[in-house]
């Protein structure tokens, strides 16, 4: 037996809480579901994400592919630093883009957000999730993002059309998650659940994780519109009276280029931008036109499958 | 930047508490939350200009605070809470996470949800409405999930000119209520939550109040003595073997500490072996307490897999197939005794099955009523019988090893929650009776060997459980059997129906839950006094199986003979001794037995006794027949 404690401190940080709690669920997840997938989005929870999968397992590599459902409809910045990231942490990368839609010509321009969204992210991730015979996907969404994503388990229940059920579901006590279900039923986990944007950016700074450079303050090319500042780029309808204007901001969220706006900043490292959360007055989701596009919508989308 | 830095160290230094509110539109737990999410600046800008937009859209009166939590469609066009919502903020010294949740008794399992987590309970009591019976409610689901704090908090003290002895009154009601509660530590705060009184800022309308505010409590609770630090347990969850030189043991430390060079054992299989090194990507730890995810590494090779539970071996848990439990029953399907469940426990998932149902708990009252089954929301006392071995601790000892849930193998949904409460009762060692009400009680075990008291009074003690009707001749025979056995030179006592009723028991009525609590006392008293060596003769209708049943596994199989004094419902009317079939008949007595309450005859009586033909001598020569028989009467000493 060891020498009885002298110096020994018990006590954990919210962070080293929060992360923790993360790799209990990762490995959860690994130890209990053949195989899973983790949703690769390219933004900032992802990046975090993948840096909890690496410590849940170290020193084995990540036992499980990142599927990064893809619309075309990125940002080149966030194609580059996916494959670059990809490359460095050895992980498997599996993309997929719903050809059909893509085909037909999907755009949130002509088709409007809500089709759009339904066949580029909802169709395409069921399809992908199918194709890949994952039961199991990990997503980085917080609870702290949304009001019907705060009311998600960590381990969310999807029937075998990828569908949420939000009156009915499973009891989640302790830490003990209920994973099992029938074929063709799935579950989704959420392991960063309740971190919020703050410990997210803390956590990024702590452990030195590299991130998009959209976050960060650039001069960059933008048009306001309906309160929005949208970003231009060589596919970017301008509508009658828009003119684009150098304008100093960053994204504080990344989506689709069409449906994704920036906030005005001059944060141009991590620590101002925690600097410059410390004051925010607004949520980080005002910023995705795709949440306010109709009542309830989150809890809509999830219902048909979305995460 | 010196912010960041103010920041950063700031967020390095605060603690985590995680609290339950539960309630529902009326008691103002949206009002305090949204107060102490906006007096802590915990909300956006846009956050609330989406519920002012709302509000106006559903048509509610001003600004429903409601909508910031109940984010989902149904529970915002219903104006109710249906499922816990997470809400986070922080303050200098704290970060919070609130679990919002439902308190309509039909989302029960939604509020265990949230409490099974919970550091805090805040509980709501409405000053004008004193303390309801959703309260108590609130206050057994935060004991039962084991909660150690509770924060009671009296609101809208502004409609009752917050007034000093409102609050006072309310506070002791609650208090003797709690009494009763397995929550450590509780505080009462008198507030506002419409107007901010006591919430953040003290109230200088309440001078008479001197304690902490809501905010203040919540902020200055000390929870680090909450884990337990003693007993290392660590459940391993993944095996993680990337190559053949290196085989690590993935898990969260459920409690204890663990440092490299510490002996551990295997459990369920026994073997030994020896921490080499706790690693983490971040580098090797000296030591790992809960509630860490960590990687160890033995040394040695030995079998070591998912589901298995390493901890030190001089501090063990139980290794048992069987534990009494507390669930919570989750599923409209109701429990079905003997039929196999999945349990999931730490990280092993196994079959299981509840063989005995003892009682359920009518979480209002906190009365043990007779059930056969256990239905959506009703939380029960049960016996669970699991298909292999299980190390596990009790709840009230061991948050993280002593609870489990269950899920049906068919549906895959989650259909209980349970908390062990000890080993399977009626083992050498394990407390003959139900766990004590309060942690500060445990059993005191006596230095004199039952052996000794035998000698002494040359008895071996017994209780004598006379049943039967009304009139079937109970207390007659109970009093010549005491006689007897006296005058033989026995220790012997008599516990009646009547006088028990007019002391002991004297709160009690005479319903099925009320029988069953009689009962349960008058078998703990004859426990007592079979203890202290004497022969009981006790002298009840007790008229359900059930009741019976318990009180035997109360006195101990061994110790309990069931004598059934058998006469006819017809003989019995006709002698009423004491007029009371004529008046039951009459309507007089309400649940009268054999009249309008039923009478369950024992399936195996140790002993029956036609009393219609039998004499009262010849029926205590046949009751000291058995005392015999039994060995009880002057045994050879041992």
């Amino acid at each position: 037996m060891s020498s009885p404690p002298r110096q020994e401190s018990y006590r954990l940080s919210t962070l080293r809480l929060l992360e923790a709690e993360s790799l209990h669920i990762l490995r959860e997840v690994v130890a209990e579901f053949e195989p899973p997938v983790m949703l690769y989005s390219v933004g900032k929870d992802s990046s975090v994400l993948l840096r909890l999968a690496q410590k849940a397992f170290h020193p084995a590599r990540i036992p499980f592919p990142l599927l990064h459902v893809d619309t075309g409809l990125k940002f080149p910045e966030m194609y580059a630093f996916r494959d670059r990231l990809c490359a460095e942490v050895g992980a498997e990368l599996v993309v997929y883009r719903n050809a059909e839609a893509i085909r037909e010509g999907a755009n949130p321009w002509s088709w409007g957000t809500i089709r759009c969204c339904a066949a580029l992210k909802t169709q395409a991730l069921l399809q992908a999730l199918r194709a890949g015979g994952y039961d199991a996907a990990f997503g980085g969404a917080r609870r702290d993002e949304e009001k019907s994503r705060a009311k998600e388990r960590i381990y969310s229940f999807r029937d075998a059309h990828g569908q949420w059920d939000p009156k009915n579901q499973r009891p989640e006590l302790w830490n003990l998650y209920n994973g099992r279900i029938n074929p063709g039923e799935s579950i989704r986990v959420f392991p960063l659940s309740n971190w919020t944007e703050l410990d997210v950016w803390h956590y990024i700074y702590l452990e030195n994780i590299p991130v998009v450079p959209m976050y960060f303050a650039a001069e960059r090319d933008m048009v306001a519109r309906g309160g929005q500042l949208i970003p231009v780029g060589p596919a970017t309808r301008l509508q009658p009276g828009e003119r684009p204007e150098k304008v100093w901001c960053r994204f504080r969220t990344l989506g689709c280029y069409p449906c994704t706006g920036a906030v005005r900043s001059r944060a141009a490292t991590v620590p101002e931008i925690i600097a410059e959360m410390m004051v925010a007055r607004h949520s980080e989701r005002i910023t995705r036109l795709i949440d306010h596009d109709q009542d309830s919508s989150m809890e809509q989308k999830k219902k048909e499958g979305y995460f | 930047m010196n912010d960041v830095q103010t920041l950063l160290r700031q967020s390095e230094a605060a603690d985590l508490l995680r609290f339950t509110t539960a309630g529902s539109v009326d008691d103002g737990k949206s009002t305090l939350i949204g107060r102490l999410l906006s007096d802590c600046k915990a909300i956006y800008e846009d956050h609330l200009a989406a519920v002012q937009r709302d509000s106006k859209r559903l048509n509610r009166e001003g600004l429903d605070l409601a909508l910031l939590t109940d984010g989902l469609k149904a529970e915002r066009e219903q104006g109710i809470t249906i499922d816990v919502a997470y809400r986070y903020f922080s303050t200098p010294r704290r970060r919070f996470i609130i679990a919002d949740t439902p308190g309509h008794v039909q989302y029960t399992r939604n509020m265990a949800t949230g409490a099974s987590t919970a550091n805090l309970a805040i509980i709501l009591i409405d000053a004008r409405n004193g303390v309801l019976t959703q309260s108590r409610r609130h206050g057994f689901i935060a004991s039962l999930l084991g909660i150690p704090h509770a924060l009671i908090a009296v609101n809208k003290m502004d409609l009752v000119d917050y007034s000093a002895e409102v609050f006072e009154r309310l506070r002791a009601e609650y208090a003797a209520f709690a009494a009763r509660l397995q929550i450590r530590d509780i505080a009462y705060v008198p507030i506002s939550a419409l107007h901010g009184d006591n919430v953040a800022a003290p109230s200088p309308r309440m001078p008479w109040y001197r304690g902490l505010t809501v905010l203040a409590h919540l902020e200055t609770v000390e929870i680090t003595g909450d884990r337990n630090l003693i007993d290392f347990r660590f459940p391993v969850q993944y095996v993680n073997r990337p190559h053949l030189d290196f085989r690590g043991f993935c898990g969260t430390v459920a409690s204890g500490v663990v440092r490299p060079g510490d002996e551990v054992l295997i459990l369920p299989s026994g073997r030994a072996s020896r921490v080499k090194a706790i690693l983490t990507r971040d580098g090797p730890l000296d030591y790992a307490f809960p509630p860490q995810a960590v990687t160890l590494c033995l040394s040695d090779e030995v079998d070591v897999s998912r589901g298995d539970l390493l901890v030190h071996p001089r501090n063990l848990p139980h290794l048992e197939r069987a534990a009494e439990s507390l669930l919570i029953w989750m599923s409209d399907a109701p429990l079905a005794l003997h039929r196999p469940y999945l349990v999931k426990h730490l990280t092993s998932t196994l079959r299981a099955v509840f063989t005995r149902l003892d009682y359920r708990i009518n979480p209002d009252g906190l009365h043990r009523e007779p059930a056969e089954t256990l239905g959506l929301n009703e939380i029960g006392r049960a016996a669970v019988e699991f298909f292999r071995p299980l190390a596990f601790d009790e709840y009230a000892r061991n948050r993280a090893t002593g609870c489990f849930i269950v899920i049906d193998p068919l549906s895959n949904a989650t259909v209980g929650a349970g908390m062990i409460i000890d080993r399977l009762r009626g083992r050498p060692g394990a407390p003959t009776a139900a766990a004590p009400a309060s942690r500060h009680v445990s059993p005191e075990v006596s230095l004199v060997p039952p052996a000794a008291r035998q000698r002494l009074l040359r008895q071996r003690p017994a209780t004598l459980w006379l049943t039967g009707l009304s009139g079937a001749g109970k207390s007659t025979l109970a009093r010549r059997l005491e006689q007897a056995l006296i005058a033989a030179g026995h220790a012997a006592c008599l516990l009646d129906g009547d006088n028990v009723r007019q002391g002991l028991n004297r709160d009690l009525g005479f319903g099925p839950a009320e029988r069953a609590e009689n009962i349960r006392r008058v078998a703990e008293v004859a426990r007592l006094m079979n203890d202290a060596g004497l022969l009981v003769i006790t002298s009840f209708i007790s008229p359900y199986r059930e009741d019976r049943r318990r009180a035997r596994d109360i006195v101990g199989p061994d110790r309990f003979l069931e004598i059934y004094l058998s006469a006819p419902l017809a003989v019995c009317e006709q002698r009423d001794v004491k007029g009371l079939y004529r008046k039951a008949r009459a309507g007089e007595i309400p649940e009268f037995t054999g009249v309008s309450a039923p009478y369950e005859e024992p399936e195996r009586a140790d002993l029956t006794l036609p009393t219609d033909a039998l004499s009262v001598e010849q029926a205590v020569a046949r009751v000291l027949d058995l005392l015999r028989e039994r060995g009880c009467l002057n045994p050879e000493p041992t």
